[in-house]
């Protein structure tokens, strides 16, 4: 931007915060500081929570109907196969389908053991498979066929390849095909696809199999009825992004995991609000007797505090972006060196992080215009 | 404008002083001015009266507490007086609004601060462009024209300066720039002698009786340096928030 670009007392606000280079640094420093490590935060916090409700995402049902004590997808408890029929038939269903989720134990060829996310789909309708990469998906119906999610933890099973074969609870696997899914999981094991009579057949069982029935309601007009009706069979429905939230929700408040990153990013608003708040008044303090020589030669309170507010949104602008870009970078650095790294950037704590800085500026410049606007410019004859 | 304009040709006036008939810049009448509250409320003017003419160099004077920074202040629009009138250039600055008095002072007021009050992270060419921005001035032309004004108080080739590379007479010049570089009719000093030696205080002073003072220029100058009395047209004294007399400014030589 050009000097002409800009008005006078804004190039004369800018001058005077940026010719100060030390406490231009230091303001700098906190507001990028305090962003960092509030987007950190956030952004690990809103990475684990993402990959919490991975399955929801992935599988990508309308509505999920579960035994009423599940907390997460990873914690399905087994419902008998009448709630699907009896799921079917409720009005307002287009189609009601099972769906397998557990885990086991798979032994490589060097005979090492891994722990696997295994998915059970419909047999008849694979209702939930992921998007594939290699192969085709017919082929999991094939003898021992395993689809298996390339993602960041498919090297803990040797990187297999399609025909690549192991073992599930001495029962012979098949890689027949590679797939991608949106979100990766949040244990950092493998995850494999197979049909859902295969994954009940291969892996130890209760008594009961179901562990979702996945649900495609005629209408959005349809689901209250649909959760009113799988209610009253003792049974919850839930929409997608209500299994979404109730999981986020249980990892907020059941772990300490949102507690945490409350705290975490309590404290580091307030080490930006110390630092910035901090040299932003000195900066005032320093000039506070020039500002009154300013009032005295004829500026106006308002384009005083037009100043400082101009002083305190640049250097939060600038901040802001410098503390976005560091987390990015380190963000970008971390993905590289650890595939399973969770932590992801959302609008929403980017959000968060703009309206905490914007806080932080407020109340450094409430300070700092509080103080010159009660400065008369007769304590300047004075001084 | 040019330069001769700007700091004004020697005149009569300007050697002896205008007459009392002389166009008024400033008149002050009945000045009353406390401070403080309840018990500790003081009187700082008492029923204070003057007038400052166009072409004068004035000076008000006085011990430590006297009044005169107080004077200062309210005929210069920053102190509002309990009681009186000030009326300056034709009109009543305490009938103005807020707002309208800042505009005033910017247009119509130069100050020069004891303390100089420049911004040592600008440079010296943008501290003397300040008045002219906040006029809204568009900042390449404010700084020209402050350049030009540097070069009148004698400071060409130090516009890219920041202040604290000057001396401290350099520093009281690029102050005076600063204060005439939108041409007020009405110059204010607090004490321009103080933070000087002799020598220095002396050449600043003459400087501004010969360069700075027009025939369309009052100099108000509030100081109790008796080594410049001898610039003075005229000078008031103040003691106790009162004025106690009017002197010829060449009759107060030797004090």
């Amino acid at each position: 931007m050009t000097p002409r670009a800009l008005s006078g007392e804004v190039l004369l606000a800018y001058k005077l915060l940026v010719n100060d280079r030390a406490k231009f640094a230091a303001l700098l420093l906190g507001i990028t500081f305090a962003v960092f490590l509030m987007l950190m935060m956030m952004s690990m916090f809103a990475g684990v929570l993402q990959r919490s409700s991975s399955a929801v995402i992935n599988v990508g049902a309308k509505m999920w109907v579960m035994d009423p004590a599940v907390t997460t997808p990873a914690s399905s408890i087994p419902m008998p196969d009448y709630v699907q029929d009896a799921v079917r038939s409720i009005s307002g269903v287009r189609y009601a389908v099972p769906l397998y989720s557990g885990a086991g134990m798979v032994k490589l060829s060097d005979g090492t053991f891994q722990a696997c996310s295994i998915i059970g789909l419909d047999d008849t309708s694979l209702f939930g498979r992921p998007r594939l990469i290699e192969g085709k998906i017919e082929d999991i119906y094939a003898e021992n066929g395993f689809i298996v999610i390339e993602d960041a933890d498919y090297e803990k099973l040797k990187s297999p390849r399609i025909g690549a074969e192991f073992e599930i609870n001495n029962n012979r696997a098949v890689i027949v095909g590679l797939a991608k899914v949106t979100i990766s999981g949040l244990f950092g094991i493998p995850t494999l696809y197979t049909t859902y009579s295969r994954a009940i057949q291969y892996l130890p069982q209760t008594q009961f199999t179901v562990s979702y029935v996945l649900v495609e309601p005629r209408s959005a007009a349809d689901v209250p009825h649909i959760k009113a009706e799988v209610k009253r069979l003792g049974y919850l429905a839930l929409t997608e992004d209500e299994f979404i939230n109730q999981t986020a929700s249980w990892y907020e408040f059941h772990t300490g995991l949102g507690m945490n990153i409350l705290i975490m990013t309590v404290v580091s608003f307030i080490v930006g609000l110390s630092i910035s708040g901090q040299t932003f008044y000195t900066f005032i303090i320093e000039n506070l007797e020039r500002f009154g020589a300013l009032k005295a030669i004829g500026a106006k309170g308002s384009e005083l505090v037009a100043m400082i507010l101009f002083q305190s949104t640049f250097t939060a602008l600038t901040g802001y972006g410098l503390g976005i870009g560091l987390c990015a970078a380190l963000m970008a650095l971390a993905k590289a060196r650890l595939p399973d790294y969770a932590a992801i950037m959302t609008f929403t704590s980017l959000g968060l992080a703009l309206a905490l800085v914007i806080i932080i500026v407020a109340i450094s410049s409430y300070i700092g215009v509080r103080r010159v606007l009660r400065i008369e410019p007769f304590d300047i004859f004075r001084s | 404008m040019t330069v001769a304009d700007t700091t004004g040709t020697a005149s009569p006036a300007r050697e002896t002083g205008p007459g009392p008939g002389a166009r008024k810049a400033i008149v002050a009448t009945d000045i009353d001015k406390y401070f403080g509250e309840g018990e500790a409320r003081t009187q700082a003017l008492k029923r204070v009266s003057f007038e400052a003419r166009f072409g004068e160099m004035l000076y008000i004077v006085g011990p430590s507490g006297s009044g005169k920074t107080t004077m200062l202040s309210v005929v210069s629009g920053i102190l509002r007086p309990e009681a009186g009138s000030v009326v300056v250039k034709d009109r009543n600055i305490w009938q103005m609004a807020p707002d309208e008095i800042c505009e005033f002072r910017l247009r119509s007021i130069g100050f020069v601060f004891q303390d100089y009050h420049l911004f040592p992270r600008l440079t010296t060419a943008e501290n003397v462009a300040i008045p002219l921005i906040l006029q809204k001035r568009p900042w390449d032309e404010a700084i020209a024209e402050a350049e030009r004004y540097l070069k009148i108080v004698g400071l060409e080739g130090r516009a890219h300066l920041p202040p604290v590379k000057l001396s401290g007479g350099e520093q009281q010049r690029v102050a005076i720039a600063r204060a005439i570089v939108s041409q007020p009719d009405v110059l204010i000093f607090d004490e321009p002698t103080a933070s000087l030696d002799g020598d220095t205080g002396r050449s600043i002073v003459h400087f501004v009786r010969h360069e700075v003072l027009t025939d369309k220029r009052c100099i108000v100058i509030v100081t109790h340096d008796a080594r410049i009395y001898e610039f003075a047209h005229r000078i008031l004294r103040m003691e106790d928030g009162q004025l106690k007399g009017v002197e010829d400014g060449a009759s107060t030589i030797g004090d």
